[in-house]
């Protein structure tokens, strides 16, 4: 029996506990944060209680934002397109360290031992490395393919030992940096082909795909064997016609690999191609409603989401993975650019930019689970990101 | 000369002058960032068009570029509104 005098001393040192932490005692397991692409803010939400519990500002230009989170979920990285890279706490919901750290700049990643934050660029082109303690920059690998040449970097992803792997949009190659030693990256180059435009790994950390805008295919690396080089997939997939104008070009992420088949966005074409993810052949194409951006599977790989470039961005299409068959056609508000499930996928929430406005659904039964409102939204990322590969 | 013959050209009117704005900010800016300071297309400011003829940039932006991600406006765009778009890019466009 703990006697009232001992309880009243364990509730007053979890009061001081509280108070000098400056932030309530709770996991992060359940939050996220929204970017607010004009305006250069960012919406902390909570997905358990569906609601926005703080909005930061001054974190510069944030069209085409993205973020990864600390390997504890509790601070968020997050990448600017102006170069800024700011790190935010979450549950004290401010900013911890600002860095300006590029010209023009388009995502990052964290190590597989969550010691170094790596910015993509693409002005000057290549990647920076830094503590992500302190963000101290720690190294640089500048994408110089050719003497004097420098490439905008795409589709940087985190892979298995302290790796990253990203693709040359201007030299036609995936490279794959070794950050054993941070302060000395080694990099190995594999011809890709023409014009990759993003890329990403898949979830198991094992292959790196670079979609190609100047050329029918996708560039497949096998990082368990990294030495037979980039192969070719879905080659030749539009069959020689005439490509459809792309008003904005797909981002290809790690989760687009469900139900054993890797869903990809064809290039040109308003379909979903569909492929083996043990033998990397065609298996299928899902006709859907126009250029697709992001096609993403939900966590358990049984619905492949799919939103699309101008003009038909006020849609979505979700994709039964079981029947390869479109199952809903959604219309979720103007300019939907990004969505995120929540961790085991219950819900999905969408940003609608052109409403101001995320909006969020259930997956089951597709009714509208509720709103939020936030200024032009653009991504949605939540905390579930800190322990995968390659987001 | 062709900033001149551009004046010319019939003006949108001013809601649709508003919806351009929205388009370059927003869906040209998918590539060209949304300040216009480049992305995986090149930078839009005044300086960086400054040595370009008009006529070639609503060319570009009415016709495309082929092999390149550049596609073309022309169901979206009548050619006097891309040239009203490249008189505002050359002199700073507005927010």
């Amino acid at each position: 029996m703990r006697s009232s005098l001992q309880t009243l001393l364990l509730g007053l040192l979890s009061l001081l506990l509280a108070g000098c932490a400056g932030s309530p005692v709770r996991g992060t397991g359940d939050l996220g944060l929204i970017i607010e692409r004009a305006s250069g803010h960012v919406t902390l939400v909570n997905t358990s209680s569906r609601a926005a519990y703080a909005r930061i500002g001054g974190l510069g230009d944030l069209s085409h934002a993205s973020v990864v989170y600390s390997r504890d979920a509790r601070y968020a990285y997050v990448f600017g397109r102006d170069g800024g890279l700011t790190k935010i706490d979450l549950l004290d919901a401010l900013i911890v360290k600002r860095v300006i750290q590029s010209g023009n700049a388009i995502g990052g990643s964290i190590s597989q031992d969550g010691r170094i934050v790596v910015a993509q660029n693409y002005t000057p082109g290549g990647i920076k490395a830094f503590d992500s303690e302190t963000l101290e920059l720690l190294s640089e690998v500048p994408a110089e393919y050719a003497p004097g040449r420098f490439s905008k970097v795409v589709g940087l992803a985190d892979v298995p030992g302290n790796k990253f792997a990203y693709a040359l949009f201007d030299g036609g190659e995936i490279w794959v940096s070794d950050f054993s030693d941070p302060k000395r990256p080694v990099t190995k180059r594999y011809p890709a082909g023409q014009q990759p435009y993003d890329g990403l790994v898949t979830p198991d950390g094992r292959h790196y795909l670079a979609g190609l805008f100047g050329e029918d295919g996708i560039a497949l690396l096998d990082l368990w064997q990294p030495e037979k080089g980039a192969r070719k997939i879905l080659e030749k997939y539009g069959r020689g016609e005439e490509k459809l104008p792309v008003f904005k070009l797909p981002h290809l992420r790690g989760w687009s690999v469900a139900a054993g088949r890797a869903w990809l966005p064809a290039i040109g074409r308003h379909e979903v191609l569909v492929a083996d993810a043990a033998s990397w052949k065609e298996t299928g194409r899902v006709a859907v409603k126009g250029q697709p951006v992001f096609v993403m599977a939900s966590p358990d790989g049984r619905q492949i989401w799919v939103n699309f470039a101008f003009p038909d961005n006020g849609w979505v299409q979700v994709i039964d993975t079981l029947s390869g068959q479109v199952v809903q056609t959604l219309q979720p508000g103007k300019a939907v650019l990004h969505m995120e499930f929540t961790p085991r996928g219950e819900a999905v929430w969408l940003s609608a930019r052109d409403d101001n406005r995320v909006v969020i659904y259930d997956t089951r039964t597709f009714a509208r689970l509720g709103e939020i409102p936030v200024d032009a939204p653009s991504g949605i990322f939540f905390t579930s990101r800190a322990a995968r590969i390659g987001l | 000369m062709l900033l001149a013959a551009t004046a010319l050209a019939a003006e949108p009117s001013a809601a649709r002058q508003k919806e351009l704005i929205h388009l370059v900010r927003q869906d040209c800016g998918s590539c060209h960032g949304m300040t216009l300071q480049g992305g995986l297309g090149p930078a839009l400011l005044p300086a960086a068009l400054a040595d370009k003829p008009a006529e070639s940039l609503v060319a570009t932006i009415i016709g495309g570029r082929p092999g390149t991600p550049m596609p073309p406006w022309h169901r979206f765009l009548a050619e006097d509104e891309a040239q009203w778009i490249v008189a505002k890019l050359m002199t700073g466009f507005p927010q």
